[in-house]
């Protein structure tokens, strides 16, 4: 156990950078995540035909591991494309899209499933309600509809967001720089093992432990106001 | 396809199983029975531990559990690298240490499973049971568990279904599992790589969707012996179902 390697300063630089990809992993994941899965949730109860389109998504990314989703869209999906496409993939991309691409697509399945529970929950008087006093299908959503099913959902909607942080470790395996792929290569060139792996531990647990702590505090406030919303 | 499969079919079932290790699919499903079962009686001590009369015991547990739930799987493996040899003494295969990894973090998540059961049954059962004179021990072995493993049936499907998919990341660290056969597989051909991983697809998807409709199978069953009959009746129906 040599702590050594924590006293230069190049090795810091190297988990800052691992660091900096992986926050930049999860923020375009989520985000795209989020929008997708709210998008599926929405084409699912709205369109008859869509709906076992959207069952298929959301079963194949339930059923199939994340680490084996990344692997396809990485090695398959490019060969599937038209050559000249494929030709500017090859030259432009590198495994950091294709990472986000494959994270966002299995997050957004399982959030529009959580969307879809919540909404469950709302009994048929709600957008009854909404139609007697005018309000036009967004209006409903966005007022009434969308905030009392995401409080319906929210502790599931927290447990996926954290289960994405933690899966951008797999976009290692496509060669991506992040926390992970940094802490093996350390451990790798220096055999310092516990302290290339204590430093990212610790990392990782800040973050996991703030979007636990942080989503319980939310989750509280959004009981408390949920009386006198708007 | 078919090609593929008939070239590397053998393969990707069962490794290279009669002439050397195990690998492929069978080396999956033995590695995630194999966590599962070590990892049951693991559970029932920590959510046991959870909720143990005694604070300190609980407070350890919580932070065992956070611990796990707030670090990556791949991170747990590579600390199971590092702490299982320090911990044994003798170097483990890479497959042992994977298990290892695969328990500790079962452990946890399972455990929270049976944690919620616990506490969803009606208080009256051990205040019952501690009345009767049985102490802590007797009341845990003789009335809670019985009744709460049982609801836990299916989310010990679930779980497994988690454990078949998270064995896909033993490939990183070069166990010759089926993630690892099919990649191994694609740097052989080198040009069919959408014919592989979509193999490689099917397979776990077949694997898990079977497992999950197994898991809504055994939680309509029980759902309908809990509510169709009452007392003793109860316990030799799902008795049987089991």
């Amino acid at each position: 156990m040599t702590f050594a390697i924590l006293e230069q300063a190049d090795i810091w630089r190297l988990f800052a950078t691992g660091l900096r990809l992986t926050a930049e992993l999860f923020v375009f994941a989520a985000i795209l995540g989020f929008g997708f899965g709210a998008a599926l949730t929405a084409l699912r109860q709205s369109n008859r035909w869509a709906a076992p389109l959207v069952i298929g998504f959301v079963e194949y990314h339930r059923n199939v591991p994340s680490l084996v989703q990344l692997l396809v869209w990485y090695f398959a999906v490019p060969q599937v494309l038209p050559a000249i496409l494929r030709g500017w993939i090859e030259q432009n991309l590198d495994g950091f899209v294709f990472a986000i691409v494959a994270l966002s697509l299995n997050a957004a399945a399982y959030i529009s499933e959580d969307l879809r529970s919540g909404f469950r929950t709302l009994p048929k008087g709600q957008f009854e309600a909404t139609e007697a006093l005018g309000l036009s299908r967004f209006q409903a959503l966005r007022l009434v509809l969308l905030p009392q099913a995401v409080r319906a959902c929210f502790p599931a909607l927290v447990s996926q967001t954290l289960s994405l942080f933690k899966a951008t470790t797999l976009a290692m395996a496509i060669g991506v720089g992040e926390l992970m792929y940094v802490a093996r290569r350390i451990d790798g060139q220096t055999y310092a093992t516990f302290a290339a792996f204590l430093v990212p531990t610790i990392m990782y647990l800040c973050c996991t432990l703030a979007i636990m702590f942080g989503g319980e505090r939310m989750q509280r406030r959004l009981v408390a106001t949920g009386a006198d919303s708007r | 396809m078919i090609d593929i499969l008939s070239r590397f079919g053998t393969s990707l079932l069962i490794g290279q199983f009669p002439h050397g290790p195990l690998g492929g699919i069978a080396l999956t499903v033995v590695m995630s029975a194999v966590a599962l079962l070590c990892a049951f009686p693991f559970a029932v001590g920590v959510a046991m531990a959870r909720t143990s009369p005694i604070a300190a015991v609980r407070r350890l547990a919580a932070v065992y559990v956070y611990f796990v739930r707030g670090v990556p799987l791949l991170l747990l493996i590579f600390w199971a690298y590092f702490v299982v040899p320090l911990v044994t003494g003798v170097g483990t295969s890479a497959t042992v240490t994977v298990i290892c990894a695969l328990v500790a973090y079962e452990g946890a998540y399972l455990g929270e499973a049976i944690r919620g059961a616990l506490e969803a049954l009606p208080r009256g059962q051990v205040e019952a049971s501690r009345s009767l004179g049985l102490g802590y021990w007797s009341t845990s072995t003789y009335v809670v568990l019985p009744q709460v493993l049982v609801s836990c049936l299916p989310s010990m499907v679930n779980q497994f279904i988690i454990l078949v998919k998270d064995t896909s990341l033993a490939s990183l660290v070069g166990v010759h599992e089926l993630t690892f056969s099919a990649n191994q597989i694609n740097a052989q051909l080198l040009t069919q790589p959408l014919e592989v991983y979509a193999l490689l697809a099917a397979a776990y998807f077949v694997l898990c969707f079977a497992l999950s409709r197994l898991s809504q199978f055994l939680e309509s069953k029980i759902a309908r012996i809990r509510s169709g009959s009452t007392g003793s009746a109860a316990v030799v129906a799902i008795a049987e179902a089991i």
